[in-house]
Protein backbone atom coordinates (compact mmCIF):
# COMPACT_ATOMS: atom_id res chain seq x y z
CA UNK A 1 0.00 0.00 0.00
CA UNK A 2 2.96 2.02 0.77
CA UNK A 3 3.85 2.00 -2.86
CA UNK A 4 0.42 3.78 -4.06
CA UNK A 5 0.46 6.26 -1.76
CA UNK A 6 4.28 7.35 -2.42
CA UNK A 7 3.30 7.12 -6.05
CA UNK A 8 0.56 9.23 -6.19
CA UNK A 9 1.47 11.86 -3.39
CA UNK A 10 2.32 15.05 -4.35
CA UNK A 11 4.39 16.28 -1.29
CA UNK A 12 6.84 13.60 -0.73
CA UNK A 13 10.55 13.33 -1.94
CA UNK A 14 10.22 11.04 -4.42
CA UNK A 15 7.11 13.34 -6.22
CA UNK A 16 9.83 16.03 -6.11
CA UNK A 17 11.85 13.93 -8.17
CA UNK A 18 8.86 12.67 -10.25
CA UNK A 19 8.36 16.59 -11.13
CA UNK A 20 12.10 17.49 -11.40
CA UNK A 21 12.24 14.64 -14.27
CA UNK A 22 9.23 15.66 -15.78
CA UNK A 23 10.93 19.24 -16.31
CA UNK A 24 13.99 18.12 -17.49
CA UNK A 25 13.43 15.22 -18.95
CA UNK A 26 14.67 11.48 -18.09
CA UNK A 27 18.27 11.30 -17.56
CA UNK A 28 18.85 7.97 -19.42
CA UNK A 29 22.15 7.04 -17.68
CA UNK A 30 21.75 7.63 -14.33
CA UNK A 31 19.36 4.58 -12.91
CA UNK A 32 17.42 4.85 -9.72
CA UNK A 33 19.25 2.83 -7.87
CA UNK A 34 22.53 5.00 -7.79
CA UNK A 35 20.56 7.81 -6.04
CA UNK A 36 22.31 9.26 -3.27
CA UNK A 37 25.49 6.88 -3.95
CA UNK A 38 28.27 7.33 -5.66
CA UNK A 39 29.30 3.38 -4.83
CA UNK A 40 32.94 3.50 -5.35
CA UNK A 41 32.85 5.28 -8.69
CA UNK A 42 33.77 8.45 -6.44
CA UNK A 43 31.90 12.05 -7.97
CA UNK A 44 33.43 10.99 -10.73
CA UNK A 45 30.45 8.79 -12.60
CA UNK A 46 27.67 10.34 -13.01
CA UNK A 47 25.31 7.37 -12.17
CA UNK A 48 25.52 4.04 -13.43
CA UNK A 49 28.35 3.48 -16.03
CA UNK A 50 28.11 3.55 -20.18
CA UNK A 51 30.45 3.04 -22.36
CA UNK A 52 31.26 4.78 -25.74
CA UNK A 53 30.70 3.15 -28.84
CA UNK A 54 32.56 3.42 -31.94
CA UNK A 55 30.46 5.54 -34.26
CA UNK A 56 30.07 2.86 -37.28
CA UNK A 57 27.26 1.18 -38.65
CA UNK A 58 28.66 -2.10 -37.10
CA UNK A 59 30.52 -1.45 -33.90
CA UNK A 60 31.12 -5.15 -32.98
CA UNK A 61 33.35 -5.88 -36.72
CA UNK A 62 34.88 -2.23 -35.95
CA UNK A 63 36.57 -3.83 -32.76
CA UNK A 64 37.53 -7.74 -34.49
CA UNK A 65 38.76 -5.81 -37.32
CA UNK A 66 41.50 -3.87 -34.41
CA UNK A 67 41.82 -6.53 -31.77
CA UNK A 68 42.00 -10.07 -33.94
CA UNK A 69 45.03 -10.68 -33.41
CA UNK A 70 44.84 -14.10 -34.76
CA UNK A 71 43.90 -13.11 -38.29
CA UNK A 72 46.14 -9.91 -38.38
CA UNK A 73 49.04 -9.82 -35.73
CA UNK A 74 50.02 -6.24 -36.31
CA UNK A 75 46.19 -5.31 -35.28
CA UNK A 76 46.24 -2.02 -33.54
CA UNK A 77 44.64 -3.28 -30.32
CA UNK A 78 45.85 -6.30 -28.42
CA UNK A 79 43.65 -7.76 -25.59
CA UNK A 80 45.32 -9.27 -22.98
CA UNK A 81 44.44 -13.00 -22.93
CA UNK A 82 45.74 -16.43 -22.11
CA UNK A 83 44.89 -17.82 -18.72
CA UNK A 84 44.60 -20.80 -16.33
CA UNK A 85 42.04 -20.55 -13.69
CA UNK A 86 40.09 -23.39 -11.62
CA UNK A 87 37.88 -23.42 -8.99
CA UNK A 88 36.21 -26.12 -7.12
CA UNK A 89 33.98 -27.10 -4.25
CA UNK A 90 34.33 -30.27 -1.86
CA UNK A 91 33.85 -30.88 1.75
CA UNK A 92 36.07 -28.76 3.66
CA UNK A 93 34.78 -25.68 1.11
CA UNK A 94 35.93 -24.15 -1.89
CA UNK A 95 39.61 -23.91 -4.10
CA UNK A 96 40.40 -20.94 -6.32
CA UNK A 97 43.55 -21.24 -7.97
CA UNK A 98 44.92 -18.79 -10.79
CA UNK A 99 47.75 -18.10 -13.07
CA UNK A 100 49.56 -14.96 -12.92
CA UNK A 101 50.51 -14.43 -16.61
CA UNK A 102 49.11 -12.03 -18.81
CA UNK A 103 50.31 -11.70 -22.23
CA UNK A 104 49.34 -9.62 -25.26
CA UNK A 105 49.94 -11.95 -28.75
CA UNK A 106 52.71 -13.86 -27.92
CA UNK A 107 54.44 -10.84 -25.18
CA UNK A 108 54.34 -11.28 -22.05
CA UNK A 109 52.93 -8.52 -20.70
CA UNK A 110 53.22 -9.49 -16.76
CA UNK A 111 53.93 -12.34 -14.48
CA UNK A 112 52.28 -10.71 -11.62
CA UNK A 113 48.79 -9.86 -12.33
CA UNK A 114 45.80 -10.81 -9.19
CA UNK A 115 43.28 -12.91 -11.15
CA UNK A 116 41.75 -13.65 -8.69
CA UNK A 117 39.01 -10.39 -7.73
CA UNK A 118 37.87 -9.93 -3.85
CA UNK A 119 34.30 -8.97 -4.73
CA UNK A 120 33.59 -8.89 -0.60
CA UNK A 121 34.75 -11.16 1.61
CA UNK A 122 32.47 -14.22 1.31
CA UNK A 123 32.64 -13.51 -2.64
CA UNK A 124 35.52 -14.39 -5.20
CA UNK A 125 35.56 -14.06 -8.92
CA UNK A 126 38.04 -15.43 -11.35
CA UNK A 127 39.60 -13.79 -14.64
CA UNK A 128 39.82 -15.17 -17.47
CA UNK A 129 39.66 -13.27 -20.95
CA UNK A 130 39.84 -9.51 -21.28
CA UNK A 131 41.12 -8.66 -17.57
CA UNK A 132 39.78 -5.05 -18.02
CA UNK A 133 36.30 -6.33 -18.58
CA UNK A 134 36.42 -8.63 -15.25
CA UNK A 135 38.65 -6.64 -13.57
CA UNK A 136 35.89 -3.57 -14.07
CA UNK A 137 32.60 -5.20 -14.32
CA UNK A 138 33.35 -7.74 -10.70
CA UNK A 139 34.35 -5.15 -9.03
CA UNK A 140 30.96 -3.20 -10.04
CA UNK A 141 29.60 -6.46 -9.02
CA UNK A 142 31.04 -5.88 -5.81
CA UNK A 143 29.29 -2.33 -5.73
CA UNK A 144 25.90 -4.01 -6.79
CA UNK A 145 26.22 -6.77 -3.80
CA UNK A 146 26.94 -4.23 -1.52
CA UNK A 147 23.61 -2.44 -2.04
CA UNK A 148 21.66 -5.88 -2.18
CA UNK A 149 23.03 -5.94 1.71
CA UNK A 150 21.93 -2.50 2.52
CA UNK A 151 18.38 -2.88 0.97
CA UNK A 152 17.48 -6.43 2.29
CA UNK A 153 19.59 -6.62 5.74
CA UNK A 154 21.32 -9.99 4.38
CA UNK A 155 24.33 -10.98 2.40
CA UNK A 156 23.56 -11.68 -1.01
CA UNK A 157 23.78 -15.68 -2.41
CA UNK A 158 26.35 -16.61 -4.27
CA UNK A 159 23.69 -17.74 -6.99
CA UNK A 160 22.20 -14.24 -7.27
CA UNK A 161 25.07 -12.76 -7.19
CA UNK A 162 26.35 -14.80 -10.51
CA UNK A 163 22.85 -14.27 -11.96
CA UNK A 164 23.38 -10.24 -11.94
CA UNK A 165 26.59 -10.78 -13.66
CA UNK A 166 25.33 -13.10 -16.10
CA UNK A 167 22.10 -10.62 -17.01
CA UNK A 168 24.09 -8.19 -17.16
CA UNK A 169 26.96 -9.30 -19.62
CA UNK A 170 24.04 -10.85 -21.14
CA UNK A 171 22.96 -7.36 -22.23
CA UNK A 172 26.28 -6.57 -23.60
CA UNK A 173 26.43 -9.40 -25.68
CA UNK A 174 27.89 -9.26 -28.87
CA UNK A 175 29.02 -6.04 -28.43
CA UNK A 176 32.83 -7.53 -27.55
CA UNK A 177 32.57 -8.18 -23.93
CA UNK A 178 35.34 -11.05 -23.56
CA UNK A 179 35.12 -12.68 -20.12
CA UNK A 180 35.32 -15.77 -18.55
CA UNK A 181 34.62 -16.54 -14.57
CA UNK A 182 33.78 -18.81 -11.46
CA UNK A 183 31.86 -16.25 -9.58
CA UNK A 184 33.03 -18.38 -6.19
CA UNK A 185 31.65 -17.94 -2.56
CA UNK A 186 29.92 -19.35 0.68
CA UNK A 187 26.22 -18.61 1.82
CA UNK A 188 23.23 -19.90 3.48
CA UNK A 189 23.26 -22.96 1.31
CA UNK A 190 26.96 -24.02 1.98
CA UNK A 191 29.92 -23.32 -0.78
CA UNK A 192 28.85 -22.37 -4.01
CA UNK A 193 30.26 -22.25 -7.61
CA UNK A 194 29.65 -20.45 -11.06
CA UNK A 195 30.25 -20.94 -14.19
CA UNK A 196 29.58 -17.10 -15.85
CA UNK A 197 30.96 -16.36 -19.46
CA UNK A 198 30.20 -13.24 -22.10
CA UNK A 199 27.95 -15.07 -23.95
CA UNK A 200 25.71 -15.55 -21.22
CA UNK A 201 26.21 -19.17 -20.47
CA UNK A 202 25.73 -19.47 -16.19
CA UNK A 203 26.86 -23.17 -14.92
CA UNK A 204 26.44 -24.06 -11.28
CA UNK A 205 28.94 -26.76 -11.05
CA UNK A 206 31.56 -28.72 -8.52
CA UNK A 207 34.42 -28.49 -10.40
CA UNK A 208 35.75 -25.35 -13.47
CA UNK A 209 38.90 -24.94 -15.24
CA UNK A 210 38.53 -21.70 -17.34
CA UNK A 211 41.33 -20.20 -20.20
CA UNK A 212 43.69 -21.74 -22.97
CA UNK A 213 45.46 -23.90 -20.24
CA UNK A 214 41.69 -25.44 -18.83
CA UNK A 215 42.84 -28.35 -20.80
CA UNK A 216 45.54 -29.07 -18.73
CA UNK A 217 44.55 -28.56 -15.33
CA UNK A 218 41.80 -30.82 -16.01
CA UNK A 219 43.85 -33.13 -16.69
CA UNK A 220 45.35 -33.31 -13.28
CA UNK A 221 42.35 -32.44 -11.50
CA UNK A 222 39.52 -34.87 -12.57
CA UNK A 223 42.16 -37.32 -12.22
CA UNK A 224 42.41 -36.33 -8.18
CA UNK A 225 39.83 -34.92 -7.61
CA UNK A 226 37.60 -36.20 -4.73
CA UNK A 227 34.58 -35.20 -2.38
CA UNK A 228 35.79 -35.93 1.00
CA UNK A 229 39.46 -33.72 0.22
CA UNK A 230 41.29 -33.03 3.10
CA UNK A 231 42.30 -29.06 2.93
CA UNK A 232 45.83 -29.86 2.91
CA UNK A 233 44.77 -32.44 -0.03
CA UNK A 234 42.62 -29.88 -1.35
CA UNK A 235 44.84 -26.74 -2.02
CA UNK A 236 48.05 -29.39 -3.06
CA UNK A 237 45.61 -30.39 -5.81
CA UNK A 238 44.95 -26.99 -7.04
CA UNK A 239 48.14 -25.85 -6.71
CA UNK A 240 49.60 -28.97 -8.75
CA UNK A 241 46.72 -28.35 -11.42
CA UNK A 242 48.09 -24.84 -12.17
CA UNK A 243 51.15 -26.03 -11.92
CA UNK A 244 50.42 -28.43 -14.73
CA UNK A 245 49.09 -25.86 -16.79
CA UNK A 246 51.73 -23.47 -16.33
CA UNK A 247 54.25 -25.94 -17.38
CA UNK A 248 51.95 -26.80 -20.60
CA UNK A 249 50.42 -24.02 -22.11
CA UNK A 250 52.75 -20.93 -23.29
CA UNK A 251 50.24 -18.48 -22.37
CA UNK A 252 49.68 -19.70 -18.54
CA UNK A 253 52.58 -19.36 -16.21
CA UNK A 254 54.70 -16.95 -13.39
CA UNK A 255 52.64 -17.72 -10.38
CA UNK A 256 50.02 -19.58 -8.40
CA UNK A 257 47.63 -17.67 -6.37
CA UNK A 258 45.99 -19.85 -4.14
CA UNK A 259 42.68 -18.79 -2.50
CA UNK A 260 40.22 -21.29 0.00
CA UNK A 261 36.51 -20.19 0.78
CA UNK A 262 35.14 -21.70 4.08
CA UNK A 263 31.89 -20.75 6.00
CA UNK A 264 34.04 -17.34 7.61
CA UNK A 265 34.86 -16.30 4.33
CA UNK A 266 37.75 -16.42 1.93
CA UNK A 267 41.29 -17.06 2.88
CA UNK A 268 44.27 -16.00 0.55
CA UNK A 269 46.69 -19.43 0.80
CA UNK A 270 49.53 -17.87 -1.08
CA UNK A 271 51.45 -16.95 -4.12
CA UNK A 272 53.65 -19.92 -5.36
CA UNK A 273 56.44 -19.64 -8.07
CA UNK A 274 56.14 -22.36 -10.84
CA UNK A 275 59.32 -22.39 -11.82
CA UNK A 276 60.04 -23.13 -8.06
CA UNK A 277 57.51 -25.36 -7.77
CA UNK A 278 58.59 -27.07 -10.77
CA UNK A 279 62.53 -27.69 -9.27
CA UNK A 280 61.73 -27.83 -5.77
CA UNK A 281 58.18 -27.96 -4.52
CA UNK A 282 56.22 -25.70 -2.74
CA UNK A 283 58.17 -25.76 0.01
CA UNK A 284 57.22 -26.95 3.73
CA UNK A 285 53.56 -26.88 3.28
CA UNK A 286 50.53 -29.47 4.64
CA UNK A 287 49.85 -31.65 1.70
CA UNK A 288 52.27 -31.08 -0.75
CA UNK A 289 54.71 -34.85 -1.47
CA UNK A 290 58.21 -32.90 -1.16
CA UNK A 291 60.06 -32.14 -3.67
CA UNK A 292 59.38 -30.33 -7.31
CA UNK A 293 56.15 -31.47 -9.36
CA UNK A 294 58.46 -31.58 -12.86
CA UNK A 295 58.39 -34.61 -14.62
CA UNK A 296 62.51 -34.93 -14.82
CA UNK A 297 62.71 -33.82 -11.47
CA UNK A 298 60.36 -36.22 -10.19
CA UNK A 299 61.58 -39.45 -11.93
CA UNK A 300 65.79 -38.37 -11.96
CA UNK A 301 67.45 -41.20 -11.72
CA UNK A 302 64.70 -43.90 -12.98
CA UNK A 303 65.08 -46.00 -16.07
CA UNK A 304 63.00 -48.08 -18.38
CA UNK A 305 65.67 -49.70 -19.22
CA UNK A 306 65.62 -53.94 -18.19
CA UNK A 307 68.46 -55.51 -18.83
CA UNK A 308 68.27 -58.94 -16.96
CA UNK A 309 70.26 -59.07 -13.79
CA UNK A 310 72.84 -61.59 -14.58
CA UNK A 311 74.45 -59.91 -17.41
CA UNK B 1 40.30 -35.75 -35.64
CA UNK B 2 42.16 -39.15 -34.37
CA UNK B 3 43.77 -39.27 -30.90
CA UNK B 4 46.79 -41.56 -30.09
CA UNK B 5 48.90 -42.06 -26.79
CA UNK B 6 51.67 -43.99 -26.28
CA UNK B 7 53.90 -44.42 -22.56
CA UNK B 8 57.04 -46.51 -21.49
CA UNK B 9 57.26 -48.15 -18.76
CA UNK B 10 59.58 -50.92 -17.23
CA UNK B 11 61.37 -53.11 -19.78
CA UNK B 12 58.06 -52.29 -22.62
CA UNK B 13 56.28 -49.64 -24.76
CA UNK B 14 52.48 -49.49 -25.18
CA UNK B 15 51.17 -47.62 -28.01
CA UNK B 16 47.19 -47.02 -27.99
CA UNK B 17 45.13 -45.38 -31.05
CA UNK B 18 41.83 -44.86 -31.53
CA UNK B 19 39.70 -47.01 -34.13
CA UNK B 20 37.30 -44.95 -35.79
CA UNK B 21 37.95 -43.83 -39.43
CA UNK B 22 35.65 -40.35 -39.97
CA UNK B 23 35.16 -38.79 -43.06
CA UNK B 24 33.32 -35.36 -42.46
CA UNK B 25 31.13 -35.64 -39.50
CA UNK B 26 30.52 -38.83 -39.87
CA UNK B 27 31.79 -42.33 -38.85
CA UNK B 28 32.62 -44.46 -41.91
CA UNK B 29 34.19 -47.30 -40.10
CA UNK B 30 34.73 -47.75 -35.61
CA UNK B 31 37.48 -50.42 -36.21
CA UNK B 32 40.01 -49.29 -38.07
CA UNK B 33 43.37 -50.55 -36.69
CA UNK B 34 45.88 -47.49 -36.87
CA UNK B 35 49.03 -49.15 -35.39
CA UNK B 36 51.20 -50.91 -37.89
CA UNK B 37 53.83 -53.90 -36.59
CA UNK B 38 56.70 -53.03 -38.67
CA UNK B 39 59.29 -55.27 -37.41
CA UNK B 40 59.32 -58.39 -34.17
CA UNK B 41 59.93 -55.26 -31.94
CA UNK B 42 58.92 -51.82 -33.23
CA UNK B 43 55.30 -50.58 -33.82
CA UNK B 44 54.27 -47.39 -35.15
CA UNK B 45 50.66 -45.75 -34.59
CA UNK B 46 49.71 -42.87 -37.81
CA UNK B 47 47.32 -40.40 -37.60
CA UNK B 48 46.49 -37.32 -39.66
CA UNK B 49 45.17 -36.42 -43.57
CA UNK B 50 43.18 -39.06 -44.69
CA UNK B 51 44.64 -40.97 -47.37
CA UNK B 52 48.27 -40.11 -46.75
CA UNK B 53 48.27 -42.21 -43.28
CA UNK B 54 48.03 -45.31 -44.97
CA UNK B 55 49.87 -44.58 -47.52
CA UNK B 56 52.77 -43.51 -45.75
CA UNK B 57 52.54 -46.10 -43.15
CA UNK B 58 52.26 -48.78 -45.94
CA UNK B 59 55.65 -47.43 -47.59
CA UNK B 60 57.35 -47.05 -43.86
CA UNK B 61 56.55 -51.10 -43.20
CA UNK B 62 57.71 -52.41 -46.50
CA UNK B 63 60.79 -50.55 -46.50
CA UNK B 64 61.78 -51.85 -42.66
CA UNK B 65 60.61 -55.31 -43.91
CA UNK B 66 62.51 -55.30 -47.07
CA UNK B 67 65.54 -54.30 -44.58
CA UNK B 68 65.12 -57.30 -42.34
CA UNK B 69 64.72 -59.47 -45.52
CA UNK B 70 68.07 -58.07 -47.12
CA UNK B 71 69.96 -57.97 -43.56
CA UNK B 72 68.22 -60.99 -41.98
CA UNK B 73 68.15 -58.78 -38.67
CA UNK B 74 65.92 -55.58 -38.31
CA UNK B 75 66.36 -52.20 -37.61
CA UNK B 76 66.89 -51.54 -34.37
CA UNK B 77 64.28 -48.62 -32.74
CA UNK B 78 66.22 -45.57 -33.17
CA UNK B 79 67.78 -46.31 -36.59
CA UNK B 80 64.00 -46.70 -37.61
CA UNK B 81 62.58 -43.82 -36.24
CA UNK B 82 65.49 -42.03 -37.80
CA UNK B 83 64.84 -43.14 -40.72
CA UNK B 84 60.64 -43.29 -40.84
CA UNK B 85 61.75 -39.36 -39.74
CA UNK B 86 63.73 -38.61 -42.58
CA UNK B 87 61.41 -39.80 -44.99
CA UNK B 88 59.17 -37.93 -43.84
CA UNK B 89 61.05 -34.81 -44.20
CA UNK B 90 62.18 -35.74 -47.56
CA UNK B 91 58.25 -35.66 -48.23
CA UNK B 92 57.56 -32.61 -47.02
CA UNK B 93 59.65 -30.90 -49.28
CA UNK B 94 58.54 -32.94 -52.20
CA UNK B 95 55.08 -31.57 -54.23
CA UNK B 96 52.64 -33.19 -52.46
CA UNK B 97 54.27 -34.11 -48.93
CA UNK B 98 52.52 -36.31 -46.61
CA UNK B 99 50.73 -35.45 -43.97
CA UNK B 100 50.99 -37.85 -40.74
CA UNK B 101 51.95 -37.74 -37.81
CA UNK B 102 53.36 -40.81 -35.77
CA UNK B 103 54.32 -42.34 -32.72
CA UNK B 104 56.98 -44.97 -32.83
CA UNK B 105 57.36 -47.51 -30.12
CA UNK B 106 60.07 -50.13 -29.82
CA UNK B 107 62.01 -52.58 -27.53
CA UNK B 108 66.00 -53.01 -28.43
CA UNK B 109 66.52 -56.37 -27.55
CA UNK B 110 70.84 -55.25 -27.88
CA UNK B 111 70.37 -52.66 -25.08
CA UNK B 112 66.87 -54.11 -23.09
CA UNK B 113 65.40 -50.77 -23.46
CA UNK B 114 62.16 -49.88 -24.82
CA UNK B 115 62.27 -46.63 -26.94
CA UNK B 116 59.53 -44.32 -28.13
CA UNK B 117 59.39 -41.16 -30.56
CA UNK B 118 57.10 -38.95 -31.15
CA UNK B 119 57.14 -37.11 -34.83
CA UNK B 120 54.89 -35.02 -36.37
CA UNK B 121 54.29 -34.18 -39.91
CA UNK B 122 57.27 -31.90 -40.50
CA UNK B 123 59.59 -34.14 -39.59
CA UNK B 124 60.21 -33.04 -36.06
CA UNK B 125 61.32 -35.81 -34.04
CA UNK B 126 61.81 -36.02 -29.97
CA UNK B 127 62.60 -39.21 -27.59
CA UNK B 128 59.85 -39.32 -25.15
CA UNK B 129 58.80 -40.94 -22.67
CA UNK B 130 55.20 -40.71 -23.14
CA UNK B 131 53.45 -38.47 -26.33
CA UNK B 132 50.08 -37.90 -27.34
CA UNK B 133 49.15 -36.76 -30.59
CA UNK B 134 45.17 -35.12 -31.95
CA UNK B 135 43.36 -33.40 -29.22
CA UNK B 136 44.18 -35.96 -26.46
CA UNK B 137 47.29 -34.60 -26.05
CA UNK B 138 45.67 -31.42 -24.43
CA UNK B 139 44.11 -33.54 -21.51
CA UNK B 140 46.67 -36.33 -21.42
CA UNK B 141 50.05 -34.84 -21.16
CA UNK B 142 49.62 -33.02 -18.37
CA UNK B 143 48.22 -35.77 -16.45
CA UNK B 144 51.38 -38.10 -18.00
CA UNK B 145 53.38 -35.38 -15.91
CA UNK B 146 51.75 -36.01 -13.26
CA UNK B 147 51.31 -39.62 -12.64
CA UNK B 148 53.62 -41.64 -15.57
CA UNK B 149 56.18 -43.76 -14.08
CA UNK B 150 59.26 -45.06 -16.39
CA UNK B 151 59.30 -48.15 -13.83
CA UNK B 152 56.05 -49.38 -13.84
CA UNK B 153 54.98 -52.58 -14.39
CA UNK B 154 52.77 -53.30 -17.35
CA UNK B 155 49.71 -53.46 -15.16
CA UNK B 156 50.28 -50.06 -14.00
CA UNK B 157 51.44 -48.72 -17.18
CA UNK B 158 47.47 -49.98 -18.80
CA UNK B 159 46.39 -47.73 -15.73
CA UNK B 160 48.10 -44.76 -16.37
CA UNK B 161 46.55 -45.37 -19.77
CA UNK B 162 43.44 -45.84 -18.64
CA UNK B 163 43.30 -42.83 -16.86
CA UNK B 164 44.49 -40.88 -19.98
CA UNK B 165 41.50 -42.80 -21.94
CA UNK B 166 39.04 -41.59 -18.86
CA UNK B 167 39.55 -38.00 -19.13
CA UNK B 168 39.50 -37.55 -22.91
CA UNK B 169 36.18 -39.91 -22.52
CA UNK B 170 35.32 -37.25 -20.09
CA UNK B 171 36.21 -33.83 -21.20
CA UNK B 172 36.69 -33.95 -24.70
CA UNK B 173 33.24 -33.05 -26.63
CA UNK B 174 33.68 -36.07 -29.44
CA UNK B 175 35.25 -38.82 -27.84
CA UNK B 176 36.17 -42.20 -29.72
CA UNK B 177 34.06 -45.58 -28.40
CA UNK B 178 36.93 -48.13 -29.00
CA UNK B 179 40.86 -47.80 -28.72
CA UNK B 180 43.41 -50.48 -30.33
CA UNK B 181 46.14 -50.82 -27.70
CA UNK B 182 49.17 -52.84 -28.70
CA UNK B 183 52.28 -53.61 -26.48
CA UNK B 184 56.17 -54.33 -27.26
CA UNK B 185 58.51 -55.70 -24.81
CA UNK B 186 61.60 -58.14 -24.81
CA UNK B 187 58.97 -61.03 -26.32
CA UNK B 188 57.86 -59.03 -29.06
CA UNK B 189 54.53 -57.42 -29.98
CA UNK B 190 50.99 -58.46 -28.47
CA UNK B 191 48.21 -57.12 -28.53
CA UNK B 192 45.44 -56.25 -25.46
CA UNK B 193 42.11 -55.65 -24.59
CA UNK B 194 41.62 -52.06 -22.62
Amino acid sequence: MNSFLTRYSSTTPEADIRKAKELYGEDDDVSEMIWGSAGGFGNLAKGVPTFKVPAVPDPTSFLRMHTDDHADPSCRIKIKHGTTTLAFRYQGGVIVAVDSRATAGSYVASGTVKKVIEINPYLLGTMAGGAADCQYWETYLGMQCRLHELRNRERISVAAASKYLSNLVYSYKGMGLSMGTMICGWDKTGPAIFYVDSDGTRLRGDLFSVGSGSTFAYGVLDQGYRWDLTDEEAQELGRRSIYAAGHRDAFSGNTVNLYHVKQDGWQFIGNYDISELHYNGPGNVPGAPGGGYGYDVRVAGRSSANAPEDQ
Amino acid sequence: MDISFALTGKGYVIVAADTTAARSIVKMKVDEDKIKVLSPHLLMAYSGEPGDTVQFAEYIERNIRLYHIRNTYALRPPSAASWIRRSLADSLRSRRPYAVNLLVGGYDTSTHTPHLYWIDYLGTMSEVPFAAHGYGAYFALSLLDRYHDPEASVEEGLATLRRCLDEVAKRLVVTPEKYKVKIVDKDGVREVEI
